[in-house]
């Protein structure tokens, strides 16, 4: 590498433009692709790049770490645009508050089901303990979850990678699950897109449906309070001796 | 427009202090995200302002995944090591969870509600 060359890498690296500018690059190509697919739920944008970026970051030898101090600038807005999940819910409360007790319960059965049926099958095919801990709370929004995880003695960075496949294959997913039990109820759908998925099954949801979004993003802040506090409760009546 | 943003700020940051200071296990966002709803509803109205930005950011609410997945690379021995059992947890509880939240919620909806 000349010189100069050597000078406009350091420069790059230092500041958060570049780990930005290939975070947003990498998304249009995922949304562009996804677009073509005619919103084929299949080509996830997240997916395709977190792919790409992943490939940049092996092929030039650059660290997580140096990467997330750029691309913090994205991930910061999660939480502004989690508070602004508010507006929706409060477009379609009328058909929260009339579904108020069906929301209860399927919340409670899709938050145990969630964490129950991930342990188990990890289980089954000889996961660690620690993987076991990390997976329990993986429909979980991120921040919940890697809390949960170090509670219970897991791995909260591992969490935080299952968490985002998990959003990823329910967003793959639901549409085909959803439609193969001939379910057409849009606030069913939403709500159990939310519960299993968090915010990346919130975010397909709002691309296909208000109502479904809403009820996604409902999903999402009450389960992510439901696991935290039954999860905890679980682990100690069955897996503590 | 700035105005509603920083309204969204205050209510994460007024959310992250309620959250520790009641030493609760959930996200500050979260509580932000009640408290506007609050808001909305003593107001009785969505402003278009913020109709306008919540549905800005919304759009595009996949995006900001997207730094926190690229950080599968601290772990893609881990994941190669125990894969199969990763993989499988993740597509048949997912699908799972999804099947039975929507089955659930569908055996308790009122019909005449259905859409």
């Amino acid at each position: 590498m000349s010189a100069e060359l050597r000078e406009i890498w350091v420069y790059l690296a230092a500041s958060p433009l570049a780990a930005l500018t290939a975070t947003l690059v990498a998304y249009q190509a995922g949304l562009w692709i996804y677009r073509r697919s005619g919103g084929n739920p299949i080509a996830n944008p997240v997916l395709i790049a977190v792919v790409l970026l992943v490939g940049l970051l092996l092929a030039s030898g650059t660290a997580y770490r140096t990467y997330f101090d750029g691309a913090q600038f994205v991930h910061f807005l999660l939480g502004p645009a989690t508070v602004a999940l508010a507006v929706p819910l409060y477009n379609q409360f009328r058909q929260v508050r009339r579904s108020a007790l069906a929301i209860a319960v399927a919340l409670v059965a899709g938050s145990l089901f969630a964490a129950g049926s991930a342990v188990l099958v990890a289980w089954l095919l000889g996961a660690s303990q620690r993987t076991l801990i990390s997976l329990a709370p993986k429909s979980v929004t991120t921040p919940v979850a890697m809390g949960i995880a170090e509670q219970l003695g897991g791995l909260p960075s591992l969490t935080a990678v299952v968490v985002i496949l998990t959003g990823i294959v329910g967003a793959m997913l639901a549409t085909w699950t959803l439609d193969l039990l001939r379910i057409t109820d849009w606030r069913a759908r939403g709500f159990a897109v939310g519960v299993a998925s968090h915010g990346i099954g919130t975010a397909r949801a709002l691309q296909v449906n208000e109502v479904a979004g809403a009820f996604a993003g409902l999903a999402m802040g009450l389960n992510a309070l439901a696991t935290a506090v039954l999860l905890p409760l679980m682990w100690r009546l069955f897996a503590a001796p | 427009m700035l105005g509603f943003l920083t309204l969204l700020l205050v209510c994460q940051l007024a959310g992250e202090v309620l959250v520790r200071l009641a030493g609760a296990p959930v996200p500050g966002p979260v509580v932000g995200m009640a408290l506007l709803f609050a808001g909305l509803a003593v107001r009785g109205g969505v402003p278009a302002g913020l109709q306008t930005l919540a549905g800005g950011l919304l759009q595009h609410l996949s995006l900001l995944f997207v730094p926190a997945g690229v950080g599968v690379i601290l772990h893609l021995r881990l994941i190669a090591d125990e894969w199969p059992a990763i993989t499988a947890a993740l597509l048949i509880s997912t699908v799972a969870t999804i099947a039975v939240t929507a089955l659930v919620m569908r055996a308790l909806s009122r019909p005449d509600a259905d859409t």
